[in-house]
């Protein structure tokens, strides 16, 4: 078959990416190469656009063990122990098809984590719908909740807890972020780079179908309106099969039988095959004819562009292969033998006795794509003069009841949060909290992003979503370590869009450094756009800190009657690009608040301290809603309400959204407020818990009330 | 008490029910794998949660002809206790240990919760230090609870105190609220919710730590 123009255009392949191709091969290529140069070259597998940009972020620390570039970061949690973990975007597929493509998502991510040795121990996920009265959102929230749910809880790992926000800047184009943590032995990290001229390349895992052919490809372009068509290019995800998977990989793994190995995760046999031979710098010889199909003459160019789920590829050391065999024919799955590590260089698939392609992989790893796409800054916005006036507490009711703020009860509940029995923080608090099992130690986890701010101005909300991460750890009393991003943007070659990337990714490496809290695995989700109009810039953060002892972690609930409320930081009023300006007056005006990243680290370190210390009773941090919604969250999560003394009764002090500040509640509230200001952190008593309402100057809302509208909105939308 | 958990391929509760039951019992139990056709000598065989099969055919289904089911059927008949939790329970009325059958829930989703329990009977070998009458709290974790029987069996079960945990508000659809039950010998006991999941402060609560408490109790 000859290579038209047209075939290299289907291949998503520029006529200048084309030629490199035809440079690197000295010949035209057939098919099953191409199809593989246009996969490894993706947006999605080959980070074209986003490549020179992601090296600005600070991917280094002391306790980081692996950095980005292997299959998850990997962190040192003490005692031998680590821990692995990532999040992934599964945009595209959970709009077309939102079950299997939210379920695959999950399934995706925990290959990427127990690949590397770690038994998953928690699963997160950061969701993104349209407007909730848009005609396709219930469809398309209940679909993918079904299947986070169908996929995780089936696996048995938790799903501990997320962030759900809606906007019509994602009615065409939702994203489903989803993120594992596992735990691992320091000394059990399990690498990809083959070695070991000789040594068998093994197929494990589920048959290989012709699900899910070219969903790289479908996942570096924009949508269009007969997306739906694309619809057999989503893979069907089987749980059951992933929990096997996981056990058999888990059981070898414990021997010393793998010298390398890696999912077959986006493109598949080829992306596998080809970076594990890249990154050893070796060659592979595979005999197609040995791959575990699921369907009947299925050709090489299906084989290596497939997207089945549940498989994996891995190296052995020579002689282990019946070993290994056993385990997995125990777990009742594939293993084959499909192929040799070769000193070549090359990249060889035998198919039926005759050379079905054979690729140098150094040009195709060294040569790929890497453009400095033009991009212009986001124009600052000018400070706005907010409304005044009106009811507070009208407004707070509104607030908690408003789709972003308002419970997500009915989402978690429909996950496993606890199977494990280590989940000990769950859904609802700032970060949930799973126990290392068998120890004091717990790692606390979150997931964060205001795209809203994002988009009034990129830098202020890179910063800020890893400012709020930080926090949101701090807030349980874990110390922060380290975080992955899902970096979810519009089409890159637009240069507003690609100057939104580029101002988040400078915010949140300068944030990274501030907070010594590095990013040490990630995605990105580009061409998030349908009919030409783009997502807000959500660069989703999921952030994981370690409490050394469980026993000193701190929740958010109001835990008792007559404990004093102390708000920690410095409070301005901000109330630009605020929750109260867009849910009360409908407006998505003016700058986000701005993030000090000193005071933030200042304020967090200190909280921080005193939780460990035991002088604080409860502890939240303050982001969407300002200070009275923190407290209306306090003292629902207690079911205790509030008094509130202090404070102007402006909306600016009720609502204003900036940042680096805390609400605790203590017992002793002057040896608090004394170490404050020994530490040089702004600090003030405004209230007092107790009784059965919030109360505050300018109004007073019964708790009951509160928990009634934080309530409704889900099961109203959604069970009606 | 010496006590052996059954695992399936798909299982993924059998690591919390051992901690329980080693935390109860003061003893590693066996983990018997789902293939072997002969139980150790035990007092007590756990059929724990999870999806055993990928909940493919039915729940519980295929898991219930399994090579070990055959032996625990014969132990069961000869008194030996069985417990089944969740999975374990939709394994056991499969395996016809236990009457009636676990229907997707009346929402159709999974849920995931604490749940209050009224304890229907607590003069069961797996009862015994709760208090008659008294309300438990307990998750639940699953997507096929909504038990049901027909109304002769139903009648049978509760003339006959073998309902021991009834759910204090409508969960999932179950016919008269059922949560848990016994089989005629008072030997088996089959519940949806997981009391392998509350045996310590830091998970939320110890209601179910008191159900592995009578079990040593009763069977030393």
């Amino acid at each position: 078959m000859t290579i038209t123009p047209e075939i290299v255009a289907e291949h998503g392949l520029t006529p200048d990416e084309y030629q490199v191709i035809l440079e690197s091969m000295g010949r035209e290529p057939n098919m099953t190469e191409l199809g593989i140069f246009s996969v490894m070259w993706s947006e999605h597998c080959s980070y074209k656009s986003s490549r020179v940009h992601l090296k600005k972020l600070p991917t280094s620390a002391p306790w980081v063990i692996q950095g980005p570039g292997e299959n998850a970061g990997v962190i040192d949690i003490g005692d031998g122990q680590a821990a692995i973990f990532k999040m992934e975007s599964h945009n595209h597929p959970s709009y077309i098809e939102p079950y299997q493509g939210a379920a695959t998502g999950v399934g995706g991510i925990l290959r990427d984590v127990f690949t590397m040795g770690a038994r998953p121990v928690a699963n997160m996920n950061a969701l993104r719908f349209g407007e909730p009265s848009h005609p396709k959102m219930r469809h398309l929230i209940s679909g993918v909740v079904a299947g986070i749910g169908g996929y995780g809880n089936c696996v048995g790992v938790p799903t501990v807890g997320g962030e759900t926000n809606f906007h019509a800047a994602y009615n065409g184009n939702i994203l489903v972020n989803a993120m594992t943590v596992g735990i691992a032995n320091t000394d059990k990290i399990f690498y990809s780079a083959a070695a070991g001229l000789g040594n068998p390349v093994v197929y494990v895992g589920s048959k290989t179908g012709r699900d899910g052919i070219h969903g790289a490809t479908m996942a570096s372009a924009e949508f269009t309106e007969d997306s739906e068509e694309k619809r057999p290019t989503v893979q069907v995800g089987d749980p059951f099969t992933e929990k096997l998977l996981i056990e058999a990989c888990l059981e070898l793994m414990a021997s010393d039988a793998i010298v390398a190995i890696q999912d077959m995760g986006a493109a598949g046999l080829t992306s596998s095959s080809v970076e594990m031979a890249s990154k050893g710098g070796v060659g592979l010889e595979l005999v197609l004819d040995d791959v575990p199909c699921r369907e009947t003459g299925m050709t090489p160019y299906e084989m290596m562009l497939s997207e089945s789920q549940e498989r994996m590829l891995m190296i052995l050391k020579p002689g282990r292969e019946a070993f290994a065999e056993a385990i997995f024919h125990k777990w009742e799955l594939d293993f084959a033998v499909i192929g040799r590590v070769t000193d070549t260089g090359h990249l060889v698939l035998k198919f039926k006795g005759e050379t079905a392609a054979d690729i140098p992989l150094a040009p195709l790893a060294d040569k790929a794509p890497a453009y400095e796409r033009p991009w212009v800054p986001t124009p600052k916005r000018a400070d706005i003069a907010a409304p005044t006036g009106g009811d507070l507490g009208e407004a707070l009711l509104k607030l908690v009841a408003s789709p972003d703020l308002a419970s997500k009860r009915w989402i978690w509940e429909q996950y496993d949060h606890m199977v494990g029995a280590d989940t000990i923080g769950r859904p609802g608090g700032d970060a949930a909290v799973v126990r290392v099992h068998g120890t004091k130690k717990a790692l606390a986890i979150t997931t964060d992003c205001n795209p809203r701010y994002c988009f009034a101005d990129p830098v202020e909300g890179g910063r800020q979503a890893i400012a709020e991460a930080w926090r949101n750890l701090t807030a349980v009393g874990a110390t922060p370590l380290a975080t992955t991003d899902c970096m979810n943007f519009g089409n890159p070659q637009r240069p507003e869009i690609m100057g939104q990337f580029v101002g988040c990714i400078e915010g949140m490496a300068e944030a990274c450094r501030a907070l010594d809290f590095p990013i040490v695995s990630g995605n990105v989700s580009l061409y998030n756009e349908t009919n030409g109009t783009g997502i807000l810039p959500t660069p989703a953060i999921g952030g994981v800190g370690l409490i050394e002892d469980y026993d000193q972690r701190v929740g958010m609930a109001f835990s008792a009657a007559g404990e004093a409320i102390i708000l920690i930081g410095e409070t301005r009023g901000h109330l630009g690009q605020s929750s109260w300006l867009r849910v009360v007056h409908g407006r998505e005006d003016g700058p986000p608040p701005p993030v000090d990243l000193a005071a933030e680290r200042r304020t967090g370190d200190f909280v921080r301290a005193q939780i460990r210390a035991g002088a604080v009773t409860a502890a939240h941090d303050l982001s969407d809603g300002g200070l009275l919604v923190a407290i209306a969250e306090m003292a629902m999560a207690g079911g205790t309400g509030a008094t509130i003394e202090a404070g102007d009764g402006s909306t600016g002090w009720a609502f204003g959204e900036d940042q680096a500040r805390y609400l605790v509640t203590t017992r002793d509230s002057a040896a608090l407020l004394a170490a404050a200001k020994a530490a040089g952190v702004p600090a003030q008593a405004i209230g007092t818990t107790g009784g059965d309402a919030v109360s505050f100057g300018g109004g007073s809302v019964p708790v009951a009330d509160l928990r009634g509208a934080h309530e409704r909105f889900l099961p109203e939308l959604m069970d009606r | 008490m010496k006590t052996a958990v059954i695992v399936f391929p798909g299982s993924n509760c059998d690591r919390d029910m051992a901690v329980a039951l080693r935390d109860a019992t003061g003893r590693e139990p066996a983990m018997v794998w789902h293939r072997d056709t002969e139980l150790p000598d035990v007092d007590l065989v756990a059929v724990p949660g999870g999806f055993s099969y990928g909940d493919y055919l039915r729940s519980g289904a295929m898991a219930a002809r399994s090579p070990i089911m055959r032996d625990v059927i014969d132990k069961a008949a000869k008194g030996v206790a069985v417990l089944g939790v969740c999975n374990g329970f939709q394994i056991l009325t499969e395996a016809g240990l236990l009457p009636g059958a676990l229907m997707r829930n009346a929402n159709l989703s999974f849920i995931c919760r604490d749940v209050d329990l009224v304890v229907e009977n607590a003069q069961t070998m797996f009862s015994s230090r709760y208090d008659q009458g008294s309300t438990v709290r307990i998750p639940v974790a699953h997507h096929d609870g909504n038990y049901f029987a027909d109304e002769a069996t139903l009648d049978r079960l509760e003339g006959e105190g073998r309902v021991v945990f009834r759910y204090a508000q409508a969960c999932n659809g179950s016919r008269r609220d059922i949560a848990g039950i016994v089989n005629d010998a008072g030997n088996v006991l089959g519940m949806m919710p997981h009391p392998e999941r509350l045996i310590e402060a830091e998970q939320g609560g110890t209601d179910g730590k008191r159900l592995f408490e009578g079990l040593v109790a009763a069977l030393g």
